[in-house]
């Protein structure tokens, strides 16, 4: 029975992870295909909205996988802050440019589908503002690690302030059903089940899963690279410090 | 509890005497407002009605600017390690700083208030709930910018960072904040509900930034 520690180890990580990726690939291209296949053309327009509903299903697991990462690197911090983990602190620092990517995918379509349906590009409404709130978060985030070359400095003050910002996940989440807001109601995850039309549930699930899927291959990737670049940053300062020491000698 | 009121004894003296930078923050703050005045024109009843959002903006930002010297000048000359070996509970001198800083700075700003609102040709009706909402909010915008302050003491050119850390977190307290003054000045029944949830805003950050200041300053000891 491997123990969490075992997958600590980054040699083991490589070991498991670079297999894993071109699994996650294929699955990715699988669910993508069959998703968008259905999205556009195996489901009904919607009797409002028409064809431009379908902007939903890019939409929608965009802004899931939003705030499932900003999540994902609270806890990873919060475990690299409590036990010390070395991966968590990759996992949560490689997480976060995906995770922005995907929240301004979900700024940006949103933005799309606003034009046609409310009128305007943007509203500064208790929704819109508050995934903006979650995208500065994000560069915030990148910001510290950019900027203290210490890394394992970087990892504890990121750590600490990924944890303060998980406080606004709530209040993204729940910010429509707070407020009186132009932007819709959660209509698929909710008490009482979904409020959406059945036939537009598989295409929107196949695309969350297609969304889930890049995310892990992307991460996987990202967190092997820098692994390696810190492998090497540390081959190279040894190399230095020899050399170093043969000039003083 | 000594120790609390020596630290924040001590900061205010250094805030207000020269080159402590308490004054400087007022001065921007009345700076934006004026900015402001001048970009918008002569039109008065435009600047009535943004007056207060003005006020609000300006206060965030003339607090953002001055949170770089929360801990600055402690680290420089090395009484920030003595502080952070000496106290019996970091957090309690965390909190502390956030006092003194909303004392030296929060507190001149609302004091400075009603006369930038006279510049700006505030309605009479709006003075008292925009002076009560900067009253409930500054002292958080201190708190959590004294936590970002914690973080980033280590760099050496520290304030754009801050300010990209701490906007997010502030965001919340603007809204409730110039909502609350809009609320109170339109006679609007979400005044109050407004005024809460600012209030629960700086309680939150009161319980919580504190920790955070604490530990980001024992991870930043070198």
């Amino acid at each position: 029975m491997p123990s969490l520690y075992e997958f600590a180890n980054p040699v083991r990580f490589e070991r498991w992870a670079r297999p894993a990726i071109p699994w996650l690939v294929g699955a990715t291209t699988l669910l993508l295909v069959a998703g968008l296949y259905y999205a556009l053309f195996n489901s009904p327009a919607d009797y409002q909205q028409g064809d431009s509903v379908r902007i939903m299903y890019v939409h929608v697991p965009a802004a899931w996988m939003a705030l499932f990462c900003y999540s994902l690197i609270a806890v990873s911090s919060a475990v690299g802050f409590i036990w010390k983990h070395p991966l968590a602190d990759v996992a949560a620092k490689e997480t976060a440019p995906i995770g922005a990517a995907f929240t301004f995918l979900a700024l940006f379509t949103g933005s799309i589908w606003g034009k046609p349906m409310w009128g305007a590009w943007w509203a500064w409404d208790a929704r819109l503002t508050s995934v903006l709130i979650l995208f500065f978060l994000y560069l915030g985030y990148m910001a510290i690690w950019r900027t203290f070359e210490d890394k394992t400095r970087a990892a504890r003050l990121a750590a600490i302030l990924a944890m303060v910002g998980f406080v606004n996940i709530p209040i993204i989440k729940f910010s429509v059903d707070w407020w009186n807001s132009l932007h819709q109601p959660a209509s698929v995850f909710r008490a009482g089940g979904p409020t959406i039309h059945s036939s537009m549930l598989p295409p929107l699930f196949l695309m969350a899963g297609a969304y889930m899927t890049f995310f892990a291959a992307a991460l996987l990737q990202s967190m092997r690279n820098e692994l390696m670049a810190r492998r090497l940053a540390r081959i190279d300062s040894g190399e230095k410090k020899t050399a170093a020491s043969l000039v003083e000698s | 509890m000594r120790a609390v009121q020596a630290i924040i004894a001590r900061d205010l003296r250094l805030a207000f005497r020269a080159g402590g930078g308490a004054p400087q923050a007022v001065a921007f703050f009345a700076v934006i407002g004026v900015l402001f005045a001048l970009a918008v024109g002569p039109d008065l009843s435009l600047i009535s009605k943004i007056a207060a959002p003005v006020i609000w903006t300006g206060a965030l930002l003339a607090t953002q600017i001055s949170l770089d010297q929360i801990y600055r000048a402690d680290r420089e000359d090395g009484s920030l390690d003595v502080i952070i070996a000496t106290s019996d509970e970091l957090m309690v001198t965390a909190a502390a700083k956030a006092v003194a800083h909303w004392l030296s700075t929060g507190l001149p700003l609302i004091i400075a208030t009603p006369v930038l609102a006279i510049l700006l040709n505030l309605d009479r009706d709006a003075y008292v709930p925009l002076l009560l909402s900067l009253l409930i909010g500054t002292p958080g915008l201190s708190l959590i910018g004294s936590f970002a302050a914690a973080l980033a003491v280590a760099l050496p050119r520290a304030s754009l960072l801050i300010s990209i850390i701490v906007s997010p977190l502030y965001i919340p307290i603007l809204i409730f904040g110039a909502g609350a003054a809009a609320a109170g000045a339109a006679g609007d029944p979400q005044y109050g509900a407004n005024l809460s949830l600012l209030g629960a805003a700086t309680l939150f950050a009161a319980a919580f930034a504190p920790i955070a200041s604490a530990a980001a300053l024992r991870s930043n000891q070198d």
